[in-house]
């Protein structure tokens, strides 16, 4: 069974990646699969655990829920691409490390992405703006306590530069 | 005690991987060639399996292989129990008879796991439906449909303890009580599911492993069912685990893949979809119905209890059964309860197997526990604290022999409560709940201490089958010197998020007195690796850190040697520090870290007599009491070191849909000394969320034809952040004297007493109306269902 292939064009992390793919595909399966950038994560590709979440065109999109013919055309942020330029940690990557904001690091990019979106609309939000940001993403490990600390922590850091 | 890293606020070695988005987790594995799998499952609760046509799947190009449970069963040997129950035979794919629904009949390999998934659905199974039990205090009356025929029975395990005078003390007791309660079938239900890749490469006659594992034992079951030596299976235990708390044992997926790989010739992998996962994964939790009768005095002294746990393992088991037994070692609570009669049993049904989850079955034992005190203290008119202060052990009382055999090591329990209380402001609470009672709301407040055994030892598996006589449960640590004078501490398991590479270069830095950020944590695999099990039982923390520790000292003491033995003076007139050694008073004598290295990688005449070169030294640590086989009535040391964690919550439930909304959360907790303060916090407040999740929301449904309702996060509901309140920790600390640092255990902390908490709140806010629940999950429906005066 041979797929008909479409040719989808996008910018990745601020590169431009072009590929073509079946239109079944899922932009967490191109992303993982086809680019080989695994730190977006699977956790239930039914849109409910936010494992998968990048920001597409400034927002937080699950990507399991997406398909990569529908990026077509647009930018892609992941957790790669939000290192700062040096590549060194950005904010929210070096809070989450000062709160132990994580213990198995599996939703961490997740949750780092939609962190990133929040921030950047709402620089200091306080607890409960930040529960209601994070709360499509689930976490088993923490309890949740030390990623909100590692965002308020974020938020104080902020100076509008990348997160 | 003063230490210089332990205990102190220290970023993980860990966490910077996984922010930047570079863990290695197995599905970020990929091997040249690799094909993929997917599985053909039974529909049915219990059938038969009639026939299985392939030859459509197999028609599309990419597809490479169909499966069956005929080929499989044939070639491996049955996945092991942890019960003497030969007859209950357990393999990857269905043999003959599929016994729950989800279970795997096929497994289809193709190029991609697309192809493979549109592969499965054109495999054609022919099923004969069969009786089928889905009830699990049915399953032992007779007549019963048995779910393996073979076995005689769906009695997995059952034996009743009698630990003291417990009919005297009855006799004695002024009150009794008795009631049920019921622990709902949940599980920790990790964000990864499960995943394995395998490879065979023929030339050296090797299996390699790439697996999401927290398993005992692992390569050695995964090479006996595969009939091959120990040394024909390497696992890697660098793969990033993607949480686990007990459940990613993935044995029967790993010999699936792991057959495959050898049989077709190519790397496979195998990873569960989020289906998959929940139905056929064999993770859920224990399924408890416990019968409880206390026998207690005026002044409310608990006397004595009968606990009969009837356990619901479902259609298949490997260590489930076990998990009725981790609890004897903790059977009477934090209290001074003189006997205790313990009638576990374990029984099968038509439903997924279960696995070991978070506690090992103690957080639905310390549940049963709490309700019992709750009961007594309610019967009495007492106050809930008063009632656990006045049956607690005093601080002056370790260590403390409880009637089952087991030795408490420490704790001083009545400080912890005060501390939860003053944390949780009780007073305020109170006057919380009352004023929300005044406005007309439903509102309670609960109260839990609960103990977390630590330091696992496995006794468990002797006292349920007197054939096994294992006693050692081992953890080892290598330590290297490398000739630049760096350290690299070698780990023999995988990690699931617990910190272990951090746990390991603290406690050698704190030994060896060099920084920890310069120390390498690596782990072996496992045919580098040295004996060890799993960091399960909340044991890491006593068992890694102390080998650790032991390696680190002789690496510490081989360095005196070399010094004394090139200053010329006995190692009585030396001193350690920072790694430098040098003569005792003002003598200006001394060698440095890369002197004393130097010497030991290259200068073999300035080595003392008797000493290896090179500069590396390993440990393998028994678990501190271990060692012993049960008594005959059953008694056994389970576990060494025993953590108590104290929940304060105030509740409010919205009459309107029965949510239970958590007002305030306080959390004391003592694990004695703290390796790493937010890694410990950390995992506590993960356990809280899980206990949340247990308390209220989660539950693996099974509707009355036997199919799992609850089989995807839509409907099986996992708190997020808006559900997990904030919670107020505070710390005590009462060291092991068992331990290298006073360390104990705490990777199961929060979720020992979370349910059990939350449970009594919710009984405290709906008893004005006159109204409890007894079972776990206490949902929203269940909530408003009783609100409304139905049964829950």
């Amino acid at each position: 069974m041979s797929e008909r292939l479409y040719r989808v064009s996008m910018l990745v992390n601020a590169q431009r990646r072009e590929a073509e793919v079946p239109a079944r595909l899922t932009l967490v399966d191109f992303l993982r699969d086809t680019l080989r950038l695994t730190g977006t994560h699977t956790g239930c590709e039914h849109g409910i655990c936010g494992a998968c979440s990048v920001l597409l065109d400034g927002a937080p999109v699950r990507s399991c829920l997406i398909y990569a013919v529908q990026a077509d055309g647009g930018s892609v942020i992941t957790i790669e691409g939000l290192a700062r330029p040096d590549g060194t940690q950005g904010t929210l990557q070096d809070s989450f490390c000062e709160a132990h904001a994580l213990q198995c690091g599996f939703c961490t990019p997740g949750m780092i992405i939609a962190a990133h979106a929040l921030l950047n609309d709402n620089p200091a939000p306080s607890e409960a703006q930040i529960r209601e940001a994070i709360g499509g993403n689930l976490c088993r490990c923490t309890g949740y306590q030390q990623i909100v600390d590692a965002i308020q922590l974020a938020s104080g850091k902020r100076d509008g530069g990348i997160a | 005690m003063n230490f210089r890293y332990i205990g102190k606020k220290r970023r993980t070695k860990e966490d910077p991987r996984f922010v930047t988005g570079r863990g290695r987790f197995v599905a970020d594995v990929a091997l040249p060639g690799m094909k993929h799998v997917a599985l053909v499952t039974s529909p049915h609760a219990a059938a038969r399996i009639k026939a299985i046509r392939a030859e459509k799947a197999l028609a599309l190009q990419g597809v490479h292989y169909v499966l069956t449970g005929e080929e499989l069963c044939a070639a491996v040997d049955p996945l092991l129990i942890g019960v003497d129950a030969p007859l209950v035979r357990r393999y990857p794919l269905a043999n003959g008879v599929a016994r729950y629904a989800g279970e795997w009949v096929a497994a289809v390999v193709a190029d991609s796991r697309h192809l493979a998934e549109d592969a499965a659905e054109r495999v054609e199974v022919d099923y004969e439906p069969i009786p089928y039990i889905l009830d699990a205090e049915k399953s032992i009356e007779p007549g019963a449909p048995l779910v393996h025929p073979e076995h005689g029975s769906n009695v997995l395990y059952r034996r009743k303890f009698v630990w003291g005078p417990v009919e005297e003390d009855f006799a004695r007791a002024a009150h009794r009580l008795s009631f049920r309660v019921r622990w709902g079938r949940s599980a920790t239900v990790p964000i990864e599911t499960f995943g394995v890749a395998a490879q065979w490469d023929p030339a050296q006659q090797l299996l390699d492993v790439w697996a999401s594992i927290q398993m005992p034992k692992f390569p050695d079951q995964t090479a006996r069912a595969l009939r091959l030596p120990g040394n024909a299976v390497r696992v890697y235990f660098d793969v990033d685990v993607g949480g686990s708390f007990g459940v990613k044992r993935g044995i029967k997926h790993t010999v699936l893949v792991g057959y495959l790989a050898k049989k077709l010739g190519f790397p496979v992998r195998f990873i569960e979809d989020r289906l998959e996962n929940m139905r056929g994964g064999d993770m859920h939790g224990p399924d408890r119905i416990f019968d409880l009768q206390v026998a207690f005095d005026a002044d409310g002294t608990i006397r004595s209890m009968k606990i009969r746990a009837l356990d619901d393992v479902g259609a298949y088991a490997g260590r489930s059964p076990l998990q009725l037994g981790k609890p004897v070692g903790a059977i009477v609570g934090p209290y001074r309860i003189g006997s205790v009669e313990y009638e576990p049993i374990s029984v099968l049904t038509n439903k997924t197997a279960q696995e070991a989850v978070r506690g090992f079955g103690q957080s639905p034992t310390n549940y049963a526990l709490e309700s019992a005190v709750d009961r007594v203290a309610r019967h009495l008119g007492m106050d809930r604290v008063a009632i656990r202060k006045k049956n607690f052990i005093g601080k002056d009382q370790f260590p403390y022999l409880i009637p089952s055999g087991t030795t408490y090591d420490s704790g001083d329990y009545h400080t912890v409560l005060d501390k939860a209380l003053a944390a949780a402001e009780y007073a305020s609470l109170v006057e919380m709940r009352e004023a929300a009672r005044k406005a007309g709301r439903l509102a309670g407040i609960g109260i839990s201490t609960c103990l977390e055994p630590s330091g696992g030892n496995t006794a468990f598996e002797p006292l349920f089958n007197p054939k096994n006589e294992t006693t050692t449960w081992m953890d080892s640590c290598l330590v290297r010197i490398d000739l630049s004078g760096a350290i690299t501490g070698v780990m023999n398991t995988s990690s699931a998020g617990q910190g272990h590479e951090t746990l390991v270069a603290t406690v050698l830095g704190e030994i060896l007195e060099r920084d920890p950020d310069t120390i390498r944590v690596v782990h072996a695999d496992s045919l580098t690796a040295l004996p060890s099990n799993s960091p399960v039982a909340s044991r890491m923390a006593i068992m890694l850190g102390g080998a650790a520790a032991g390696a680190a000292k002789r690496i510490k003491a081989a360095l005196l040697a070399i010094a004394a033995h090139n200053l010329g003076v006995p190692e009585t007139l030396l001193e350690y520090r920072e790694g430098n050694v040098a003569v005792k008073g003002a003598t200006g004598k001394s060698l440095g870290w890369d002197q004393l290295v130097e010497i030991a990688h290259r200068k073999f005449h300035r080595m003392p007599p008797g000493l290896e070169p090179g500069l590396q030294a390993k440990f393998v640590w028994e678990v501190p009491k271990g060692g012993a086989l049960p008594t005959a009535d059953g008694r056994i040391q389970m576990y060494p070191c025993f953590s108590l964690e104290a929940h304060v919550v105030l509740v409010e439930i919205d009459p309107a849909t029965g949510q239970a909304k958590l007002v305030r959360y306080a959390c004391g907790h003592d694990c004695g000394t703290m390796i790493n303060p937010d890694i410990v916090h950390g995992l506590t407040y993960g356990g809280i969320a899980h206990g949340i999740g247990a308390a209220l929301y989660e539950k693996f449904a099974y509707s009355d034809n036997g199919q799992l309702l609850s089989q995807s996060f839509m409907d099986y509901l996992i708190p997020s952040a808006l559900e997990i309140p904030s919670i107020t920790m505070v710390d005590h600390c009462t060291p092991s004297p068992l331990t290298e640092f006073g360390q104990k255990g705490s990777g199961e902390a929060g979720y020992l007493g979370a349910p059990a908490a939350i449970a009594c709140a919710v009984n405290d806010a709906l008893g004005p109306m006159g109204a409890s629940i007894d079972e776990l999950p206490m949902t929203p429906l269940a909530i408003w269902t009783r609100i409304q005066g139905g049964p829950t």
